[in-house]
């Protein structure tokens, strides 16, 4: 069986009964289990109850064909960033401290992928607590990338972005809090959604920084990419902060590319000295002006403030979300928190401290707002952004672990759209002389995820065509 | 104080746990009296991974009425902070509290003295859960029943100077929760705690130390540990010394104070901006509506009352009851010259007013006092003739059974037609009996 590699071509292969589901899933556990001998990429596997779960969906297809179009996600692999509390599955957050913690519950995210059909496979391996650009931060080993094993697929969430990528499953969540999905998506060259603060429920997913968490996902392509969000987006009773989230839909109406303006912002190329990178760069925007898109040039001059924000807010939150990782109710002690971690909560602590507050915490605060009205500004000439993620193709393994500013600095294009709480697409655009992947993000404003999904459809389009 | 130099200098700080049917973040039942322990918790209020706080609209509200039943300011924009410090009862590592825009700032409550106390801010917050030690298993136990319990903490300025101002103000601050009908305010259930921040100055000034005397469950016991410290830093401070600045609780056998932890160093919390819980803007008409639907409140009451001519004292005794609040209010507006009379009776137990409308107690008052119509003389004339036909029972007081009075009092009434005074009776009896 040749893999299917959208949601439509799945869905094709159960209508036209060329596949039971069934044998879908076992082709998906299959894939995983040799690629996660090739990757690292699972820290718990549920293929049991994934084989039972499409044993039931089959029934039930069998006698309601009709059950495929109401459940948008109906029997689709899909495997969670192990940060998403699964009830009854062990839940790592990639760090041993967690090694044996079994959730009570699980995120609302996650219950609204199976109800909407979707068969989990298990949990991916990520940098322990999120923290981390590649992976290498696992308390589990390393993920590899599927491109060159060599090389790190990005991170945190690394292997929800090299799961897709290698054929392990259709949809894999994660979360995005300086470019954790954005930079994995990109160096593995996958379609990978950060969408905007608030659009999709936090409740149920170990927070790293609050302020900045976003919970996305990881698809093959546009279209699928969209479906899912129309699943998880949505106001949820459980996270405060999505009183203002609509239900995603996606628009089936055409975009004539001419009615759009795209914004280069310039702080996002100028610094970008890798030729590669640079080269697809431009061969993307004249793609897109070719096809009669507007493209300006413009200026988001706190830019180079974002990442030093970004590592006071950052820090600050997660000294205080890791606090309850005290041992007394769950999980082992704080002595088995690893170095990145305990950085973190040092610098967090630190910034925190009465006398130093107001010279950190608060003035971040005064330029995240700044950064944030800087982007209203520019949303209100132009419909999004085009952006390279990141300043050079993926990085090998090993080669910035024991520098941890260089590491930092590879979320200097992604941190933004966290600071500012806006929606970001990464899109593959195309592959270095190695064959490493490349790509572009998409920045819309609050809540314009509507306005980058036609932008996105039609960019791929174009690469396809 | 009997050194007329040293000024006591006090202020207050009250936490009131709000009787709001589910916890300050969650769905679970507020409820934790004797209850199971951990029978009411879920994932956020235990704390869990992933777990978000949602904040509880009617707490909320509760503290706003508090606030504005004490003259306070509402800030139409607040918000919660995180306040961290670590104790194994307190989940999250942080407890989720009220910084720098508390809900309300700036009120205060009148003293029968005219002197006003004022409240330096009202804020809310969630409660932790609560600790079980167990010496002889060398275990201790947390229940997190208790825990997102919401919780209102009022906090004076220093301006209370003696022990039984202190305990004039908590006891109007506790009755006018209860008006409120917010909080159950009951001490010994732990729903009401009183902290007090007592320092002593030689000058007038405020003292560079203060100690804190924490958790007291009794207006009393607030009273004995105040006048207690007062007693024990006169003399420190006359040698030429501070008392230790330091946190201590009251020990109700010893009627001492006994040393809990030094607090010479203050605590660093990193305080930040809750991020869980989007910022609370309200609406100005909002706060006036809520302003508007506030009920009777204690301090109203005595007002009102003393603007009356009522006595102090009465006043203050009948605003710690609500109903009967409303009683003496209804009293006023329709017999105005009596009401310090009344209540007078009320509150001396010679009148019963329960289950009674205003005008059947007037006009029982009214024909109690007509009924006593015979006078002295009368009265004795009667008593004699009753004490003649009498003589057994008379043989029997005499002997020492002194209830025997009762039956000859009542013998006298039934001669009088009920005519007589009880009272008078009885007083004339016995000096007729010596």
């Amino acid at each position: 069986m040749t893999t299917p590699k959208s949601i439509t071509e799945f869905h094709f292969l159960l209508t036209s009964k060329k596949a039971t589901l069934p044998e879908l899933i076992s082709h998906f556990i299959a894939n995983s289990k040799t690629q996660h001998d090739r990757l690292n990429l699972y820290i718990t596997t549920t293929f049991d109850q994934a084989l039972e779960k499409a044993k039931t969906l089959q029934q039930q297809l069998d006698s309601d064909p009709d059950i495929i179009t109401k459940l948008p996600l109906f029997g689709i692999p899909i495997a969670y960033k192990d940060l998403f509390l699964t009830k009854g599955i062990r839940t790592t957050a990639g760090a041993k401290l967690l090694d044996s913690f079994i959730p009570p519950y699980s995120a609302t995210v996650v219950d609204k992928l199976e109800a909407a059909g979707a068969i989990s496979l298990g949990k991916l391996n990520l940098d322990a607590w999120a923290h981390g650009a590649s992976g290498e931060n696992s308390d589990y080993g390393p993920t590899r990338n599927p491109h060159g094993t060599d090389y790190t697929p990005g991170g945190s969430s690394s292997a929800s972005a090299a799961a897709v990528a290698s054929g392990c499953v259709l949809v894999s969540t994660g979360t995005d809090t300086g470019g954790s999905i954005r930079l994995p998506a990109n160096f593995c060259g996958i379609v990978g959604l950060k969408p905007t603060y608030g659009r999709v429920s936090r409740y149920g997913i170990i927070a790293m920084s609050s302020s900045l968490d976003s919970v996305g996902h990881f698809t093959n392509n546009v279209s699928d990419s969209a479906t899912v969000l129309s699943v998880t987006s949505g106001a949820d009773p459980h996270d405060a902060n999505t009183s203002g989230s609509k239900t995603f839909q996606s628009s089936p109406e055409f975009l004539n590319l001419k009615d759009i303006t795209l914004g280069i912002p310039r702080e996002y190329i100028y610094p970008v000295t890798n030729s590669e990178v640079k080269d697809n760069f431009a061969d993307t925007v004249s793609l897109l002006k070719k096809a009669g898109a507007n493209i300006v040039e413009l200026s988001l001059p706190h830019t180079e403030a974002a990442i030093a924000v970004y590592y006071i807010l950052q820090p600050a939150e997660v000294s205080s979300n890791l606090a309850r990782f005290d041992g007394i109710r769950f999980g082992r002690n704080r002595s088995h928190f690893s170095p990145e971690a305990v950085r973190r909560q040092l610098i967090g602590t630190f910034t925190l401290s009465s006398g130093y507050y107001d010279a950190y915490y608060k003035t971040a605060q005064k330029v995240r707002t700044l950064i944030k009205q800087e982007f209203d500004a520019v949303f209100s000439k132009v419909d999004a952004l085009i952006t390279p993620v990141s300043p050079t193709p993926p990085f090998k393994i090993g080669e910035k672990v024991n520098d941890p500013v260089a590491m930092y600095l590879s979320d200097v294009f992604t941190v933004t759209a966290n600071i500012a709480g806006i929606s970001g697409l990464a899109i593959p655009t195309g592959k270095t002389a190695d064959g490493l992947p490349l790509g572009i993000q998409l920045l819309g404003p609050r809540f314009g995820e509507e306005t980058i999904y036609p932008i996105a459809s039609q960019l791929e389009q174009l690469l396809h065509d | 104080m009997t050194n007329k130099k040293f000024t006591p200098i006090i202020g207050m700080e009250i936490h009131v746990e709000l009787a709001t049917k589910s916890k300050m973040f969650c769905q679970c039942p507020a409820t934790h009296f004797q209850v199971p322990a951990n029978t009411h918790v879920c994932p956020v209020c235990l704390g869990l991974p992933g777990a978000l706080p949602v904040p509880n609209r009617q707490a909320i509200e509760d503290t706003i009425k508090i606030g504005l039943a004490l003259g306070c300011r509402i800030n139409l924009h607040s918000k919660f902070d995180r306040k961290h410090y670590f104790y194994p009862d307190l989940p999250k590592g942080y407890q989720i509290s009220q910084y720098d825009q508390p809900l309300c700032e700036g009120g205060e409550v009148i003293l029968e003295s005219g002197k006003a106390i004022r409240i330096t801010r009202v804020h809310l917050e969630e409660d932790t859960g609560k600790l079980q030690h167990d010496k002889s298993e060398k275990t201790s136990l947390v229940d997190f029943n208790r825990s997102s319990v919401p919780l209102v903490e009022i906090v004076t300025e220093p301006d209370l100077s003696s022990a039984e101002e202190a305990k004039e103000f908590l006891k109007l601050l506790h009755s006018t929760v209860r008006f409120l009908g917010v909080s159950e305010a009951n001490m010994e259930k732990g729903s009401m705690r009183l902290e007090a921040n007592i320092s002593l100055s030689p000058d007038g000034n405020l003292p560079p130390y203060k100690v804190e005397v924490k958790n007291v469950n009794s207006f009393r016991y607030i009273a004995a540990a105040i006048d207690y410290e007062l007693k024990r830093h006169q003399p420190i401070i006359e040698a030429g010394d501070w008392p230790k600045q330091e946190t201590r609780g009251y020990n109700s056998v010893t009627k001492k104070t006994v040393s809990q932890r030094s607090k010479e160093e203050a605590k660093d919390y990193r305080y930040f901006p809750e991020p869980d819980i989007p910022p609370l803007v309200f609406e100005q008409s909002y706060i006036d509506s809520l302003q508007n639907s506030l009920p009777l409140l204690p301090h109203i009451v005595i007002n009102t009352l003393t603007a009356a001519g009522v006595r102090h004292a009465f006043a203050l005794q009948v605003s710690k009851d609500k109903d009967l609040s409303h009683f003496a209010l209804e009293l006023l507006a329709a017999k105005p010259d009596l009401v310090d009379k009344l209540i007078g009776l009320i509150l001396n137990r010679k009148l019963s007013w329960q289950h009674k409308s205003v005008a059947s107690l007037i006009n029982e008052y009214q024909s109690s006092q007509q009924s006593t119509k015979l006078d002295e003389s009368a009265t004795l004339h009667l008593i004699k003739v009753v004490l003649d036909e009498n003589p057994d029972t008379v043989a029997l007081f005499k002997k020492g059974k002194t209830t025997a009075i009762e039956f000859l009092v009542g013998q006298v009434m039934k001669a009088a037609k009920g005519q007589a005074d009880p009272n008078l009776t009885r007083t004339l009896l016995q000096k007729q009996l010596k």
